[in-house]
């Protein structure tokens, strides 16, 4: 537990009160199975997977429910077994209360696997073949960004990963569901780091715990100590909001900053949230594809906090019920931390793949009416991502979007910090994501407004080109015409007579004969014969 | 079961403007109530008749603005601007002139500008230096520090001078006002007296303490102290304040080893007139100064310089009222060139061309 390493800091951050303590002292409880599953088809970052099943379908427990659709996609599976009962856009837990695609099981409480292929070597096997497990073990980033997790590890050849950073930090005050995790399944969790630390061939790990979690801290160190893991490192560090957040976590570590248009790849680093890692865990030593997770539920508006083992696809409700229910004040429920959680409207919502959380809240404080910005610089002494957010905000508020950007918005983390210590109580984080939205749409516009110019001028081109042709063409056979006339006029005067009836037989006649005439021409009358060619060619000069 | 909707973060946090203006006037307390001591109830006398005309005026701009009363009224912001300009006024000004300075302080200065935060010059200052353009004769009577041939006025006393401009009748003017010591030596030196002759005079010798003016010694050092307490509790920032003094003890030092006996020495500077006053409470007005750090700093130490060429070469005796308006000026350009370097940035990365269009246009 000596914690010799070196730690940097990064700049701002807030102390904030935990709240912890109360969701962490009863045991993690296992949820009952419920009667109902709603499972929505995307609960990860990039493309919708692609249903496998149908209505009246029945499934077991693990069965795939949606493919993966692209390379940035993840499958999702049946969290227990049952029938398919509903296919339909239902209520998913979002912001601004959005549907999306789910899929119903009506549960048959059996809650019977598929058949399991656990792998019991894994370092048999190459680390392609893992990653192809992890992908179609539907697993995500767990600390909530749900980003698929195959594709994370998946650094490329050019990528070296020195060092795999396994965040336990979880520094919003109230969740304890990483913390719960650790002590309950430190092993899992050590597993789940070589695994991640095999596929990714890293230096080594490093396990990122803020200090206010002494029995997680313990009960890791105790398995390293015990395994005798030499590359793996249980790192303790100050408890900061939001030293969680990826890249203040890696600046802690390792002091480098992930430069703003990169990846943490790009200076050699991995950050793997330990939910995933246990998740990594299961899929690969237990063929058990991600179906469940922990969830906190907290808050003085439940009555007794918990964290509590779930089936993706339970509903809220039931957890808040399981959990003793509702304060009679319960006025907010958050999905996610007091800090960068979203309220929910309602608690007919399934859990998913990125709630780490239920944060019921008493009577809605009357939020002060905001004050004008005072300048007085608290936000930027906290930003963790050392911007000057009353800037940000001035810029946003008058819609300057150039300006805005050039004090760097798109590297806002929205963490809150500002808006937590502002005097004048403006909800900046809501200006940001205002700004951020609108920058969107004009660069979607922008992108739209790009390929209409695009296919205008394309078209522009085709006109011009068709006209060209056609001019081109009726040039020549102006120039024909012109020539014919011209051989008739020849033949005239040969002849004294108008040719025959046939014109097209006339013509080539006229031509044989002007052949013949311009050879005897040569000879003779060098004049007469040589005008027709040159006034042709003259004529193409001047049109070229 | 259904529930409010609300955006992020959710903690409910207790900071607010008002409890900043309101330790910011707290902290004033101490140094005030030194100036009483020295220089007689007419510091008071002028902060409460500031503070109302400064109130009223408020009241009257937010209806005439149509903005609500309530929380603006008592954010403490008029109330501030009032006591520091009230604190830079002559002991015995006539009332209308601190009227005239205030009511111009808030109507002109703040609100015709935006009200609350949105003004580029900092009020209380726009308000003196109308004033001291406008009516330099009144400007002067300062009331000397309790000195053994003056006497200080009695409250009532005090009241008939500042309302009727009624002087009791065993005094006149010269009896109860005279030249502070930062105008007197700045008179002397033209009359091509040396420091040290100035300090030893017969007649003005009495109006130096052992390391600034005479009592501004002690108002200085409250000042120092009680702004000192607002900078480690963070509610004013400790960089304007440090660059202002540096500035001043760097500029003082080189002219007074260059020549000592023509320059004032560093301790009479920061400890005579209202530097204290000015770096701790005034300069760290954060609406009108610049916010970065480095910005900070250099706005504070641009204060620092132009107050000591003012009280130097300038004109007027103390420059402070001049030296934040001009840097009030420079305040957005100093934010714009000294952005920090953001998370995962490089330095000069900032793009400066939008400062280039806008002069194009």
């Amino acid at each position: 537990m000596s914690n010799s390493r070196h730690l940097w800091h990064f700049h701002g951050g807030l102390k904030l009160p935990s709240n912890k303590a109360i969701s962490t002292a009863s045991p993690v409880a296992k949820a009952l199975l419920p009667k109902r599953l709603i499972v929505p088809v995307q609960q990860h970052i990039g493309e919708a997977g692609q249903l496998q099943v149908k209505v009246g379908d029945s499934v077991l427990k693990g069965q795939v429910l949606a493919q993966a659709s692209s390379y940035v996609s993840a499958p999702v599976h049946a969290p227990s077994s049952g029938k398919i009962v509903e296919i339909d856009e239902l209520p998913v837990p979002h912001p601004s209360g959005l549907k999306a695609l789910s899929v119903v099981i009506e549960t048959d409480g059996e809650d019977k696997w598929i058949e399991l292929t656990p792998i019991l070597h894994p370092n048999t096997k190459s680390p392609a073949e893992l990653r192809q497990i992890i992908r179609q073990a539907g697993i995500v980033g767990l600390g909530g960004a749900t980003f698929p997790t195959a594709v994370k590890v998946n650094t490329g050849p050019h990528a070296e990963i020195d060092t795999l950073i396994i965040n336990g930090a979880e520094c919003e005050p109230s969740i304890s569901c990483d913390d719960m995790l650790m002590r309950n399944y430190a092993r899992d969790v050590i597993s789940g780091c070589e695994l991640i630390q095999y596929i990714v061939s890293a230096r080594h790990c490093l396990i990122a715990i803020e200090d206010n979690k002494p029995e997680a801290i313990a009960a890791l160190q105790e398995i390293i100590n015990e395994k005798a893991l030499h590359t793996i490192e249980v790192i303790t560090i100050p408890t900061v909001y939001p030293t969680g957040g990826e890249k203040q976590l890696i600046k802690v570590l390792t002091q480098k900053e992930v430069p703003s248009d990169g990846f943490p790849s790009d200076i050699g680093v991995l950050v793997q949230n330990v939910g995933t890692a246990v998740a990594v865990h299961k899929a690969i030593c237990l063929g058990e594809p991600l179906i469940s997770r922990l969830v906190t539920v907290t808050g003085e508006g439940v009555l007794q906090p918990q964290n509590m083992d779930v089936l993706i696809g339970t509903s809220m409700s039931e957890l808040i019920e399981q959990s003793g229910g509702y304060h009679k004040d319960a006025a907010k429920l958050i999905m996610g931390g007091p800090m960068m959680g979203f309220t929910l409207q309602t608690d007919h919502l399934p859990v998913t793949k990125a709630c780490n959380c239920l944060l019921v809240e008493n009577t809605a404080e009357k939020t002060p009416e905001a004050m004008p910005c005072i300048r007085c610089g608290a936000c930027a002494t906290v930003c963790p991502a050392q911007l000057l957010p009353q800037q940000l905000y001035w810029h946003a508020s008058s819609k300057n979007f150039d300006l805005v950007q050039d004090y760097h918005l798109f590297d806002c983390i929205e963490c809150g910090c500002c808006n937590h210590v502002c005097p004048s109580q403006i909800p900046l984080v809501q200006y940001y994501r205002f700004a951020k939205t609108e920058i969107w749409n004009m660069e979607r516009d922008r992108i739209k407004s790009d390929h209409a110019r695009i296919r205008h001028d394309f078209r522009q081109e085709r006109l011009d080109r068709e006209k060209k042709e056609r001019d081109e063409k009726l040039r020549k056979k102006k120039e024909l015409l012109a020539k014919k006339k011209q051989a008739e006029a020849a033949a005239k005067e040969k002849d004294g007579a108008p040719a025959e009836v046939d014109p097209k037989k006339a013509a080539i006649e006229a031509a044989m004969k002007r052949v013949k005439d311009k050879k005897a021409a040569l000879k003779t009358e060098k004049d007469d014969a040589a005008s027709p060619t040159k006034k042709s060619s003259d004529e193409k000069n001047t049109q070229e | 079961m259904q529930f409010k909707t609300a955006s992020s973060p959710h903690i409910a946090q207790h900071n607010s403007v008002q409890s900043v203006m309101y330790k910011v006037l707290l902290a004033m307390i101490p140094g005030t109530i030194a100036m009483v001591m020295f220089f007689g109830w007419g510091v008071l006398v002028n902060i409460i008749l500031a503070s109302v005309v400064a109130l009223s005026c408020e009241a009257l701009m937010l209806l005439l603005r149509k903005r609500p009363l309530k929380p603006y009224l008592f954010d403490g912001s008029a109330l501030l601007t009032a006591a520091l300009l009230a604190l830079a006024l002559p002991q015995l000004a006539p009332w209308w002139l601190t009227l005239i300075g205030t009511a111009f302080a808030i109507i002109v200065a703040k609100h015709l500008y935006g009200g609350l935060g949105f003004n580029p010059f900092n009020p209380a200052m726009v308000g003196y230096v109308v004033v001291i353009i406008s009516f330099p004769r009144e400007m002067t009577q300062w009331v000397p520090p309790l000195l053994e041939d003056y006497t200080l006025l009695t409250f009532s006393e005090t009241l008939r001078v500042i309302f009727l401009g009624e002087l009791p009748l065993t005094y006149g003017w010269d009896a109860i006002t005279m030249a502070t010591p930062l105008d007197t030596v700045k008179t002397q030196l033209g009359l091509e007296l040396s420091i040290s002759e100035i300090e030893n005079h017969k007649e003005y010798g009495s109006m130096f303490g052992s390391i600034g003016g005479f009592g501004w010694e002690w108002v200085n050092g409250l000042f120092l102290a009680s702004g000192l307490y607002l900078c480690i509790k963070g509610i004013i920032d400790w960089r304007i304040p440090a660059g202002l003094i540096a500035a001043l003890l760097v500029l003082s030092n080189l002219f007074a080893l260059y020549d000592y006996a023509s320059f004032t020495p560093p301790t009479f500077h920061l400890f005579s007139g209202g530097i204290m006053l000015a770096a701790f409470f005034i300069a760290t007005d954060p609406v009108t100064a610049a916010t970065t750090t480095k910005g900070r700093w250099l706005y504070g130490a641009g204060i620092g310089v132009f107050i000591y060429i003012i009280r130097t070469w300038g004109s007027y005796p103390d420059g402070i009222a001049f030296a934040v308006i001009l840097m009030n000026m420079a305040a957005p350009l100093l934010d714009y060139y000294t952005m920090p370097r953001a998370f995962g940035h490089r330095w000069n990365e900032f793009p400066h061309h939008h400062m280039g269009d806008k002069d194009e246009e």
